[in-house]
């Protein structure tokens, strides 16, 4: 196995820790005196620049430098922590980002630029103490580059390596990374020597014999290499230079980090470990590339087919050593296909956390206060489809900032809080994950709407429509009625876009609305977009899969209550009417009916229709394949499946046919 | 959990000031006047450190920091020996037998304790 690029590792650390840093800002932003959150960010922006100089990001490390040095004032409490410094940070945030990612690019104006937002926010604070000394004035901070290892025998002797790295602490900012490549294996390992040398990276204002003093006692048998690097910061010149007063930021001399040492990235160049037992929780994960999961995915839905194969093959033979076998391995191709969905599930509080930043950023460009209240981000969804919904999410998210939630004034008009509130839920319901957008605002006004549909030529003057019909209208092409466009949103781009994506994910949209008090979309989408359970079924000669998480329930359906129905296609479930669709009729299969045909019910939520198939075979577990893009506007089907004899079944799209089923209902009501 | 310190001089003088400078420091102080009491003190108890002269009668320090590093107690125990400027050839004959660190004689109050804080560190 290879070791993989280093520089990739530092990506994925450096864009969590931006992410860990935005939410401790946004936190601040909530409560400006956390201390732990401004705790967290400075940490972050330590570690983010303690890796960037460690992995030759030095434009990284050069400018976060001067936001953690803001921060570290905050930390030590020489200047509160503001609004406008959050604000400055976040923007300084996205800045780090380009950083990470285009680090050869021409940011020098950007820096600048942000860097003297950052000043002034720090400066507006109203702290003069620390602009008094600026970074011009006092001594010159110098990285050395330390390499040591102590004789094998100097534990034996008394010398404990951990004061000497204390020590180096004590100098300086330190990057500790332990070498142990020359530990040997336990057999021949003798307890008390010492086999681990170290790297250490040292940014001091101090001379380089402090360095030799730590060593004094060991100097003459260790081997100690010390090299000076430039020193890391050296925009700082620059700013200082132009703007003399604004020398605020870099005015804090090298903070000495003690407490809380730079702990190596989990998977540094060199087999590497912290120095100090502080192991972190996420060094136990093993980070997989997200397309090697695909791949994995696809080879237990080949295993799964190659199964339910040796499952027909075994159940047509009287071979009861081969059917033993064979029900062993559907046994565990179930249960590894039940791992690997759990592989592929992720918690959705990452994709709600971008939404504070989103929210925080449309409450000032819109000048509303809102407030984001999210709840369920321990709700687990297939990977595929958490990224998949994040567009329209956005979009949803935006919408309600924009369009549903009142200016201040407005809301305390209507007697509400001032601060516009937008829950963000998520919530799992047998095979699907709900997630809902609601907002406190003015809801949706259902005459606009239909004033605008009218206009637009969507719907015929005085149609009659239900509330759902109507809020559906929303999601049509080019529908807004927002009597304004803003930066935001109002271009009625969007909606239909997140009702294609939804539709694509096999989801469904729900709307509800109260004028004056808010409202709420709900999305339901499938937890999973690769293998479900289905319920097989045979209509004339073909064979279709239902999703066994929409069947409610397995009626037959005599010929005589056939006949009687007379195409009312109505039958009575409990003193309830369900319409059923003939899917002999719709597929125009041109066989005769069975004799005892069966009626399936489905259902999406509330809405229930029957679908009336030849028979029903069984349990299969379906591998879901999706159809060729000729194929993609047929709304009946969602997909198709390999069965175990090698035919395709196709998949019957659930929310297509309860749609269909409700409407020939309504058409028949109207016709009395 | 203060930190237990053997004092090993045949000097009195030496015994005493290292006895109020490392007290005065916080440290749990124990003396013994040459390396065999050393020795038998050091079997008698356990120690985080040993600050010892070299020149001394019955044992000197050098066979005393040899023997201490035999023993399987106290096999790690970290060893500051005093010793003078001019005396190179001595300083690296105790790091052979297993000294940990020196302090340069005549010494004052705060240098000891500085060296004692640096070898047992935080």
């Amino acid at each position: 196995m290879s070791f993989p690029d280093p520089i990739a590792v530092f990506r994925t650390e450096a864009a969590e820790l931006l992410e860990q840093v935005e939410a401790g800002l946004l936190d601040l932003n909530v409560n400006l005196g956390d201390k732990d959150q401004i705790d967290a960010v400075f940490r972050g922006l330590h570690t983010l620049k303690g890796s960037g100089a460690m992995f030759g990001f030095e434009a990284l490390a050069a400018f976060t430098h001067h936001c953690e040095t803001a921060f570290d004032r905050v930390r030590k409490g020489e200047v509160p922590a503001t609004q406008a410094l959050v604000t400055a940070v976040l923007g300084a945030k996205d800045h780090m980002r380009a950083l990470v990612e285009t680090p050869a690019g021409d940011h020098e104006a950007t820096s600048e630029a942000l860097l003297a937002t950052l000043r002034n926010a720090v400066e507006g604070s109203g702290s003069g103490s620390g602009a008094t000394s600026s970074a011009a004035s006092g001594p010159a901070q110098i990285l050395y580059k330390i390499h040591f290892g102590l004789p094998q025998n100097s534990m034996a002797n008394g010398t404990n390596p951990l004061p000497l790295l204390d020590e180096l602490r004590d100098l300086g900012e330190c990057r500790i990374v332990a070498d142990r490549s020359a530990i040997p294996s336990l057999d021949v390992l003798f307890p008390t020597d010492l086999h681990i040398s170290w790297d250490v990276e040292l940014l001091t204002t101090q001379p380089r014999s402090a360095i030799d003093d730590v060593f004094i006692f060991v100097m003459d048998d260790m081997e100690l290499e010390i090299t000076t690097v430039e020193a890391p910061a050296p925009v700082a010149a620059a700013p200082v230079k132009s703007a003399p007063a604004g020398a605020a930021v870099e005015a804090a001399p090298a903070p000495a980090v003690t407490q809380q040492q730079a702990v190596a990235p989990a998977a540094a160049p060199a087999p590497a470990v912290p120095t100090e037992a502080k192991q972190n929780k996420a060094s136990e994960n093993v980070r997989v590339p997200a397309e090697k999961l695909d791949e994995l995915m696809d080879r237990v839905g080949e295993l799964v087919i190659a199964q339910s194969r040796l499952s027909q093959l075994a159940g047509g033979s009287g071979d009861l050593q081969l059917r033993a076998v064979s029900e062993d391995v559907e046994r565990l191709s179930g249960e590894l296909r039940d791992t690997m969905m759990v592989l592929r599930m992720v918690p959705v509080a990452h994709l709600f956390s971008r939404f504070r930043r989103l929210v925080h950023d449309l409450a000032h460009e819109t000048g509303k206060t809102i407030e984001l209240v999210t709840e369920g981000e321990s709700t687990e969804v297939d990977k595929s489809v958490i990224e998949r919904l994040a567009d329209p999410l956005v979009h949803l998210v935006r919408n309600s900032c924009d369009h549903g939630l009142e200016t201040p004034e407005e809301r305390i008009a209507a007697g509400k809080p001032a601060a516009g509130r937008i829950f963000l839920s998520a919530r799992q319901q047998a095979g699907e994950v709900i997630i809902t957008i609601k907002d406190d605002g003015r809801g949706i006004n259902k005459e606009r709407v239909r004033a605008k549909a009218e206009s637009s030529g969507l719907i015929a003057a005085n149609a009659s429509l239900s509330e759902q019909e109507l809020y559906q209208l929303i999601f049509q092409p080019g529908f807004s009625t927002a009597s304004q466009v803003t930066n935001l949103s109002g271009r009625g781009v969007g909606m239909d876009v997140v009702k294609r994506t939804i539709d694509a994910l096999r989801g469904t949209i729900n709307v509800a609305s109260h004028t004056g008090t808010g409202s709420e979309i709900s999305l339901a989408i499938p937890l999973t977009l690769a293998i479900i359970d289905g319920l097989l079924v045979r209509v004339g000669a073909g064979r279709y899969v239902l999703p066994l998480s929409a069947v409610e329930e397995c009626l037959e359906l005599s010929i005589e209550d056939d006949m009687r129905s007379r195409g009312r296609s109505f039958i009575s479930l409990r003193d309830s009417l369900v319409p059923f669709i003939r899917l002999r009729d719709l597929f125009r299969t041109g066989t005769k009916p069975d004799p005892f045909q069966k009626v399936v019910v489905i259902s999406t939520g509330s809405e229930r229709v029957g679908l009336v198939v030849d028979q029903i075979i069984g349990d299969h577990q379906t591998v879901i394949k999706a159809m060729s893009k000729l194929h993609h506007d047929v709304a009946t089907f969602s997909g198709a499946t390999i069965l175990g004899d090698g035919d395709v079944a196709l998949i019957l799209d659930v929310g297509h046919l309860v749609a269909e089923g409700q409407q020939q209902e309504a058409h028949l009501r109207a016709a009395g | 959990m203060t930190a237990s310190i053997l004092t090993v001089d045949d000097s009195a003088s030496i015994r005493l000031t290292t006895r109020v400078a490392l007290s005065n420091a916080g440290y749990q102080i124990t003396e013994a006047v040459d390396g065999l009491d050393g020795i038998a003190k050091l079997n008698a108890g356990q120690f985080d450190l040993v600050v010892t002269d070299l020149n001394m009668p019955n044992m000197d320090g050098l066979t005393m920091i040899r023997e201490l590093r035999k023993l399987p107690a106290h096999m790690g125990v970290p060893v500051i020996f005093l010793t003078t400027e001019s005396d190179n050839d001595l300083k690296q004959q105790a790091k052979a037998a297993g000294a940990t660190g020196w302090l340069t004689k005549p010494f004052d109050p705060e240098s000891l304790v500085k060296i004692v804080k640096k070898v047992l560190g935080r």
